[in-house]
């Protein structure tokens, strides 16, 4: 056996190995590195403290990317997010396959994100009053909008709005997947359409924009907003920045597609830190909820009677 | 107009110029017509089995054939006097997106296409089919007006993508396709769109979502360009082709998927072959839709658009 036989076995015993279970990784001291370098001014940071600093880092204010299941931990009351649609997954319309399948590198992003898809949606609780939630998670499959993500967004949308919810959805993803082609195209068409209904309805739909936002689901449901919201230095944009710069050859500004950039060009409304973003929610869905006294509707049977002149009689 | 053939046509055009070649001794030599006769018949036969065997980059090709007929050749075609539409009323009017009122048959129609541009100032002017914000939301005014005065929507599609740049960015591009989604969904009139070359992802959706979705035969639609795809996920150039034939772009596989509606033929060689007979048959395919969903009423119209797209997609409940 040469040393290319033993390397082909190790990689089988591996693939084998990983088409078997699919081990969600739980986020456990054990498990996770103990020490984090900040992205953003190379600090290094206890993990643990990181962790109780909702991912933000203490010096430079630099918000790291979170998963789904962390974000809801964040916003949603404790014990209050009920889960809707866990059971959808993607088939594969095109059996597609690049270097390698698609239902391969679908089990491949589950096994690292413990997720089915890379949005999560419910219902919730956000500081007491009732949300309809999605969380995308950039860390299953960049975030991709397939087939099954444009779905969860349609249902949590028509959920929002059979049961008067406000919705919210916080969008974290490199775009439309590939691997499902024109599939992926048309869910800007479901998900765009599906708000359209919801927002003529009345809803309200708050959009929060997480590190980083591009490509298909901004120019879809995440623009779509009645109010956006982006977290501090998250990168947002329909193209990406290389695309840009080939295209038009020369060097772009540091800040150029940043969150702080945007609110300069008036695309968003916000951009809230992310240990002020429940508070927030809270108090704009509060102020869309009129006093009850204001939104009973007055119906013309309600409205007393204008008292009869007397008619004089000559 | 002289036809500059395909790379995959460089079979055909070396007969073409061999039976040319021969053509012109035929007055001194009158023995040669039974050789032209051969060489013609041998030149259909090739042509029949070239064009009954295209790959999906073939398809591509074809689709991005710098002499393939643009919207405004539609329009012309369509109806010589259609009135153009300028600007989107905030600031600029972008050339790429085409815009008009348009006599189609007994139907007046809202025309609203990309145009690409022919000669290289044309082309740079339209920045090769890709619309700036700008020529979205002045499709977005059409889209209102059409509503308005309950005229039909058409729409031609022949885009790479939207324009990726700095000044598209800092107006919101991403935004400016959003916005025609979400209102296209909500018009009460007909919408029939027609990919004519290249349907380019969100650019090409922007002005797609539609009641119905026609394709010529050789155009593709897809969410990514092939080379983007093959960069990415082959992280090479040279398998443009692979991802042509993984993501199923031609009009033929998509019509299978259940998201186009119907297939409108092209002349042998493509489009740019014959001008008026695409444009005719593109009329009549239109107008046959158009028939069919006016008879609908203006909430059924709208309700038909929206269910079209609730029912696309593809997954597994569990």
């Amino acid at each position: 056996m040469d040393l290319k036989d033993w390397f082909d076995k190790r990689k089988k015993r591996r693939d084998d190995e990983k088409g078997k279970a699919p081990q969600p990784i739980e986020p456990s001291d054990d498990i996770c590195a103990l020490w984090t370098n900040c992205f953003q001014c190379r600090e290094l940071l206890y993990t643990r403290d990181l962790r109780v600093n909702l991912h933000v880092c203490p010096k430079c204010q630099y918000h790291f990317r979170i998963g789904a299941i962390e974000r809801i931990d964040q916003l949603a009351d404790e014990d209050t997010f009920e889960e809707s649609d866990a059971n959808l997954t993607s088939s594969d319309p095109l059996k597609f396959s690049d270097t390698d399948n698609y239902p391969n590198r679908q089990r491949e992003a589950s096994r690292k994100s413990g997720l089915t898809e890379a949005i999560v949606t419910g219902t919730c609780k956000i500081k007491t009053y009732d949300a309809a939630l999605g969380i995308m998670d950039f860390g299953h499959f960049g975030g991709s909008m397939g087939s099954v993500v444009g779905e969860k967004v349609t249902r949590i949308t028509e959920r929002a709005q059979r049961d008067k919810l406000p919705l919210i959805i916080v969008s974290s993803s490199g775009g439309a997947r590939m691997q499902e082609g024109i599939f992926s195209l048309m869910q800007l068409a479901k998900t765009s359409s599906a708000l359209k209904s919801f927002q003529d309805a009345g809803g309200l739909y708050i959009s929060i924009l997480a590190e980083p936002t591009f490509g298909g689901v901004t120019a879809s449901f995440a623009m779509l907003g009645d109010i956006i919201i982006a977290e501090p230095g998250a990168r947002i944009g329909f193209a990406g920045r290389r695309v840009i710069e080939q295209t038009i050859r020369q060097k772009l500004p540091a800040d150029f597609q940043t969150a702080e950039y945007l609110l300069k060009h008036g695309q968003v409304d916000m951009v809230v830190e992310r240990a002020k973003l429940a508070d927030q929610l809270a108090k704009l869905i509060a102020f869309h909820k009129l006093p009850e006294k204001k939104t009973a509707v007055t119906t013309p049977d309600a409205v007393p009677a204008r008292p009869k002149q007397p008619t004089k009689v000559s | 107009m002289k036809q500059v053939p395909l790379e995959f046509e460089q079979p055909l055009a070396v007969l073409a110029q061999q039976i040319e070649a021969i053509k012109k001794q035929l007055a001194s030599n009158p023995e040669l017509d039974k050789d032209v006769q051969r060489l013609q018949e041998q030149y259909n036969n090739l042509e029949k089995s070239l064009y009954a065997n295209l790959r999906p980059i073939d398809h591509r090709e074809i689709a991005r054939h710098q002499q393939r007929p643009y919207a405004r050749d539609y329009f012309e075609r369509w109806d010589s006097e259609w009135i153009e539409m300028h600007g989107d009323r905030k600031g600029a009017d972008d050339p790429a997106m085409v815009c008009g009122m348009v006599n189609l048959g007994d139907y007046h129609v809202l025309g609203i296409g990309t145009q690409k541009g022919r000669s290289l100032r044309e082309k740079q002017q339209c920045n090769f089919g890709m619309p700036q914000p700008e020529g979205y939301r002045k499709a977005l005014r059409l889209f209102h007006h059409a509503e308005k005065f309950n005229m039909p929507v058409v729409t031609l599609i022949d885009t790479p993508g939207a324009y990726p740049g700095m000044h598209a960015e800092e107006h919101n591009q991403a935004e400016a396709i959003a916005v025609n989604l979400f209102e296209l969904s909500g018009l009460t009139v007909p919408v029939v769109a027609v990919v004519t070359g290249e349907g380019g992802s969100g650019g090409a959706l922007a002005i797609g979502l539609a009641n119905r979705i026609l394709m010529l035969e050789h155009s593709v639609y897809s969410v990514i360009s092939p080379e983007g795809c093959a960069s990415i996920l082959w992280r090479s150039a040279d398998k443009v082709s692979e991802a042509c034939e993984a993501m199923k772009m031609t009009a033929r596989e998509i019509l299978e998927l259940g998201v186009v509606d119907d297939v409108i033929e092209e002349p042998l060689g493509g489009a740019h072959h014959d001008f008026d007979l695409v444009a005719k048959k593109a009329k009549e395919t239109i107008c046959k839709h158009l028939d069919q969903l006016t008879k609908l009423s203006r909430e059924e119209i709208r309700r038909d658009r929206q269910q079209k797209f609730r029912n696309i997609g593809a997954f597994v409940e569990a």
